[in-house]
């Protein structure tokens, strides 16, 4: 039972992660019709705001260390980072501490940049084109952006850690009255699924009680009306392919301590965000959320040692099979609307 | 039909003999060498076949430099590196036989296929006679396999499962690597020592045929010292996330988790078992411990500060004392600015030892160099007094035992030797079962056309 | 011409020609010169060249007539490479069983695979075609080992005894057409060029060129307009009381034959076969080189599969060290300028200026690398002023 508990934490972790980049594609799809193979980079690049804030949070000089060399015998350089000059060394050591929560505040507008700069400099002109061009030519944007990040950040994962204050985990066993040190869970993660709730909650609220929302959603639902009725849509979407954006680039952020970020970590989350907005249905916001949250608890509990044992690889097909047995049995995925993507 | 394999270089020189422009078809077999790709001219070729995109770049990257140290000192560049320190004279610092030595380089991407087809143009096109490098065992065996049919020398880089020189050892490949069955040898004395005989572990094993490999030679031999296996789970290859795997470990009775890993897979599972608290926990009234079998420092910075006080083995680390590991951490240091990784180590040595074979063998025909290559003892490169089997092609020499440093001086010194197991202890017989028993031949050495 | 009109007819020979003139066509330089490094002639590449450019006409038999992208073509690939690494391992060193069951195998898989997946179209269809790829990747990279090698993959080994064949005990078997070796063939020294004539080539090239006239065949066929139909408008064609899904399945079980094929080649051509054949990235390379070349035309998607393989093979091997051979006749200063600028973009890099180079195609040129052919030829008829009455190609690029 304890074990269970635990695989349904893991499995909401996991699929917070897939959520809110499903969230984030279905956005982008929906309000603009586009399939973008390069939001699973947008992910990527958001978890390297991260990196690049720590990096520049712990820029340094270098300090010779009195009496100590270093392999080639010259004498050993030690880093003292800018911070400790400015703030002292205690302050300094807890900003560099703090540099992933920073970065949220860094990955924002970075985000929404990057967002607006791809969507009015290259996705425009593939509104009218083929969906099997818009899937190239994204694609091809994935491959551009993660060799840029390699050739200056190397193939290696880089160590991301979250601030010290979140080390440990929590007892919940002897919360819901279990024996304690039966169900830990990692503080972070945790920090990670609430914040996940935050967003996917942010940006339903948006949709649905902002005027801005409810143009969006009308544009979703009818663009050609919308725009008849002398509204300027286009910006909207615009800025909607921006919040986008940065929904991905904040999964990423936060994901940084989780996963060490390495260049292909989008191309790893491509194929299976793409199953979870499918699975979920086209075009549908809830379903993309309902169908992250529950394909990462399916395949939590798959890799279960007994599961594993029972059925051998069924920790590695799960997800694929999960979603041959719902797409055939619900045509349009969980909640999708008809002829959306059909065609 | 001829039934000439490949090789072009030679042809065009016969072809040029013949007659410059003449238009006889040159049939390869009467090349008067008798192997593939007979060096003409006063160069000689190489291939570097590393992994140059994908999650193993960087320690492609770090092969490829050590592949050009390499060719720099065999031509005389450089202050020599190892050449000084090498226990066999033969190279004098001209080039390999008097040709100076050239190379090509390629993408590996580490997939079997893309090797074999970047091996495959450097031996058909660029007119290699020799190729080395890889950063995964799976591609060692498939490129190691190429080179027997086309009958050119294969000098692994970094491949550690058994099979390489076990079940599919060939007679054209040579591997001074170590391996799986080392790595448990080496290991489970240290642990025993370290932690006690009676353990329980929890092994989690990427679910591949390195994995496999590890997961049997460090069971079986923690197992003949007392400890006992709780569980193995296999881990898909691509996982990035392994807390579902981590999770159900700290109540699963065991106290001790080994992670079966390499690469990417190992920093994340390593961080994801210290952010379940695994490293400060209790089992069995004994403190928990992690350990991880085999350790490259590259990866190991990308776990950052969670490699503390884990337990694990490598083939070489740069902060050894011994003459030859000073020479070529100096040369390399110099050249590039920071210290070699082990898979720089290997290929660099690998490089050196060929070019030594064939000095010795004074022929670059396959055979030739394999004959001088087996039962060949040397020492002075780093890993002290070390034997090239002739029964499967593998080196024995000491087996590094390392831990992860609990206060490092620098973004390099991550891991401290802790035991240097002597070879006698990770040696074991050319038919033992881990190595594909009685079955695994070389076969017959392979000198192509 | 063998049931063509006059303009499948010119394409059709301008293929042959190319196809067999190649070992000229891709050695255009000197050997021992800098641009020796672009030459694409070897037996490795050039096999390459054509095995892909069949997986990529089955691919657009589909995705180019019927508008179904399927996302999990490399399955069927792979498939076909087991069952013919397997023939070759048990039954014989001949090649064409082992191709003929390739294709068999991965046509029955084929079915298997688009009967379920055909049920739902559009993205529904991609999603699930991908599906069962990932599942045959990861099943055959962990669980199937024993079947199909794991990580390591299959070859053929010392102790591999054909039923058919004379193999020396402990003798590592070749694979073979009627006893010729496919690494078999003799090399033509003219001048400064170097020519490879390589049997495996010439059957490949035969194989390609049998399944690019099919192929003609059924884009000018009844069933070939059947399948646009299904493509331009699918209600349609209900009403009018034809049901779409037996052409379309024919269609995925043909383009799975391709595929089967391809990778009976693949292992005729190497003896080796791995599970990362069948990885979404693989399904996802026959897609780009289809889309790149230019869908639902003829010779786009052997063009595209052309232009990838040379970027791997060619770029990826450019070196720092060849860098400074062609820089070198550049004062030292400005040469390690130049060197440093194109590094990034060669040898490691490789993936960086293929991307670009996929961003600059899919941008100016919507109907991929044929529409850039065809402009050519537009600029020059046109500048030779003839008049411009023949604009009728046989190639039309993908709507």
């Amino acid at each position: 039972m304890d074990q269970f508990i635990v695989q349904i934490l893991n499995g909401l972790d996991k699929g917070s992660a897939y959520a809110l980049i499903a969230l984030g594609l279905t956005l982008i799809f929906g309000t603009l019709g586009v399939v973008n193979f390069a939001h699973g980079a947008l992910f990527m690049l958001g978890s390297f705001c991260a990196v690049i804030m720590s990096r520049i949070l712990s820029a340094s000089h270098k300090v010779a260390v009195p009496g100590e060399t270093d392999f080639l015998g010259n004498p050993l350089m030690r880093d003292q980072p800018y911070v400790y000059d400015w703030f002292g060394e205690a302050a300094g050591a807890t900003i560099v501490d703090w540099a992933v929560p920073i970065s949220i505040l860094f990955a924002i507008p970075v985000m929404i940049g990057v967002g607006f700069i791809m969507e009015r400099g290259l996705i425009k002109h593939f509104y009218k084109r083929p969906h099997a061009d818009q899937i190239l030519v994204t694609f091809a944007l994935a491959i551009v952006l993660q060799e840029v990040i390699k050739y200056f950040f190397g193939a290696n994962p880089i160590q991301t850690p979250a601030p010290e204050a979140f080390d440990g985990s929590l007892d919940f066993g002897s919360w819901l009255g279990f024996d304690p040190l039966t169900i830990m869970y990692p503080y972070w993660r945790l920090v990670y699924f609430l914040f996940a709730a935050l967003i996917i909650a942010g940006v339903f609220a948006f949709l649905q009680f902002t005027t801005f929302g409810m143009v969006v959603r009308a544009g979703m639902a009818d663009r050609e009306t919308v725009g008849l009725l002398g509204i300027d849509i286009d910006k909207r979407f615009t800025l909607m392919f921006g919040i986008a954006a940065a929904v991905a680039g904040l999964a990423g952020v936060m994901y940084a301590p989780i996963v060490a970020p390495n260049y292909h970590m989008g191309m790893d989350f491509l194929v299976l965000s793409f199953v979870v907005v499918v699975v979920g249905g086209m075009g549908s916001l809830p379903g993309a959320v309902a169908a992250g949250f529950l394909l990462g608890i399916l395949e939590s509990f798959a890799s279960m040692p007994w599961m594993v044992d029972k059925l051998p690889g069924i920790n590695q097909i799960i997800i694929y099979l999960v979603a041959i047995i719902i797409l055939l049995t619900r045509p349009r995925g969980l909640m999708g609307r008809k002829g959306v993507m059909e065609d | 039909m001829s039934n000439s394999n490949f090789t072009r270089r030679g042809v065009l020189k016969t072809g040029a003999i013949a007659g410059a422009g003449l238009t006889l078809p040159t049939y390869l077999r009467a090349q008067d060498s008798g192997f593939t790709n007979a060096p003409t001219g006063d160069t000689v070729t190489l291939g570097f076949n590393v992994p140059q995109s994908g999650p193993y770049a960087d320690e492609g990257a770090d092969e490829l430099r050590a592949y050009e140290l390499a060719v720099e000192h065999l031509n005389g560049g450089g202050d020599g590196g190892m050449l000084n320190t090498f226990s066999s004279k033969a190279l004098d610092g001209t080039g390999i036989m008097g040709k100076r030595v050239e190379y090509v380089t390629g993408d590996t991407q580490t997939k079997s296929d893309a090797a074999r087809a970047s091996a495959r143009s450097m031996i058909e096109k660029d007119g290699a006679v020799m190729i080395t490098g890889g950063s995964s065992s799976g591609v060692a065996v498939a490129v190691q396999a190429l080179c027997q049919e086309a009958g050119v020398i294969f000098m692994a880089g970094l491949t550690h499962s058994n099979d390489t020189t076990g079940k599919d050892r060939k007679a054209n490949g040579f591997r001074h690597f170590f391996n799986s069955y080392m790595s448990g040898a080496a290991l489970a004395p240290v642990l025993s020592n370290a932690y006690g005989t009676d353990r329980k572990a929890y092994h989690l094993t990427a679910d591949y045929n390195w994995g496999y490999t590890t997961e049997e030679a460090v069971r079986s031999s923690t197992e003949a010292m007392g400890w006992e296996t709780v569980n193995a789970v296999k881990t898909p290859l691509t996982q990035t996330d392994f807390s579902s795997y981590i999770a159900p470990v700290l109540n699963s009775g065991a106290d001790v988790l080994v992670l079966n890993h390499y690469g990417g897979n190992m920093v994340n599972s390593l961080t994801n078992a210290v952010q379940f608290g695994l490293r400060d926990a209790q089992a069995n009234g004994k403190n928990f411990e992690i350990v991880v079998p085999l350790y490259s420092r590259l990866m190991a910075s990308g776990a950052g500060a969670n490699v503390k006080g884990i337990y694990g083995s490598t083939n070489w680390h740069w902060s050894l004392q011994d003459e030859g590991s000073q020479a070529f951490v100096r040369s390399f240091g110099e050249k590039y600015g920071f210290p070699p990784s082990q898979a720089a180590h290997t290929c660099y040595v690998q490089t050196l030892l060929y070019a030594d074979a064939v000095t010795r063998a004074g022929s670059f025909a396959p055979c030739a160099v394999a004959e001088a290559l087996e039962d060949f003892e040397f020492d002075g490169l780093g890993n002290g007094p070390t034997l090239y089997r002739a029964e499967d092609h593998q080196c024995f020499k000491d087996v590094l035992v390392v831990r992860g440093k609990e206060n490092p001086q620098s973004e390099f010194d991550l891991l401290e030797v802790v035991e240097v197991t002597p070879v006698e202890q990770v040696t074991y017989a050319p038919d033992h079962p881990q190595m594909g028993g009685a079955d695994a031949t070389l076969g017959s050495c392979n000198n192509g056309a | 011409m063998l049931g063509l009109n006059k303009n499948d007819t010119t394409l059709f020979l301008v293929v042959l020609g190319l196809t067999l003139l190649a070992p000229f066509i891709l050695n255009p330089f000197p050997e021992g010169t800098g641009m020796a490094q672009f030459n694409a002639g070897y037996p490795d590449l050039m096999q390459r060249f054509v095995i892909f450019g069949i997986f990529a006409i089955g691919f657009n038999i589909l995705f180019g007539l019927t508008g179904y992208l399927s996302f999990g073509h490399a399955a069927f690939l792979g498939v076909g490479s087991y069952a013919a690494i397997w023939s070759l391992k048990l039954f014989t060193l001949d090649v064409i069983p082992a191709i003929i069951f390739a294709i068999i195998l991965a046509g029955a898989f084929s079915l298997l695979v688009g009967f379920i997946s055909l049920r739902r179209s559009g993205i529904y269809f991609s999603i699930l075609t991908l599906a069962f790829a990932q599942m045959s990747y990861a099943l055959a990279y962990s669980v199937l080992t024993p079947l199909t090698g794991g990580e390591t993959g299959l070859q053929i080994k010392g102790t591999d005894t054909p039923l058919l064949s004379n193999v020396a005990e402990g003798e590592i078997g070749r694979a073979n057409f009627l006893g010729m070796e496919m690494g078999s063939g003799f090399d033509w020294a003219a001048g400064g060029w170097a020519f490879t004539f390589n049997l495996g080539y010439y059957i490949a090239a035969v194989a390609m060129l049998i399944a690019f006239y099919l192929s003609i065949r059924i884009f000018r066929s009844p069933f070939g307009i059947m399948l646009r139909a299904v493509k331009s408008n699918q209600q349609r064609m209900n009403y009018t009381g034809l049901s779409p899904k037996p052409y379309t399945l024919a269609a995925f079980v043909i383009s799975g034959m391709y595929a089967g094929l391809a990778g009976g080649l693949m292992v005729a051509m190497d003896t080796q076969v791995g599970p990362e054949r069948m990885f979404w990235t693989a399904s996802g390379e026959v897609v780009i080189m289809t889309i790149l070349g230019g869908a639902g035309t003829l010779l786009g998607p052997v063009l595209g599969a052309g232009f990838i393989k040379y970027f791997e093979n060619i770029v990826s091997k450019i070196n720092k060290d060849i860098l400074h051979n062609w820089f070198a006749f550049l004062p030292d200063g400005f040469e390690d300028v130049m060197v440093s600028l194109v590094y990034p973009f060669v040898g490691k890099g490789w993936h960086l200026t293929l991307g670009i180079m996929f961003m600059l195609v899919v941008i100016f040129l919507p109907g991929g690398l044929v529409e850039g052919g065809q402009r050519l030829m537009g600029l020059f008829r046109r500048k030779s002023k003839s008049s411009e009455a023949d604009e009728a190609d046989g190639t039309e690029p993908a709507e």
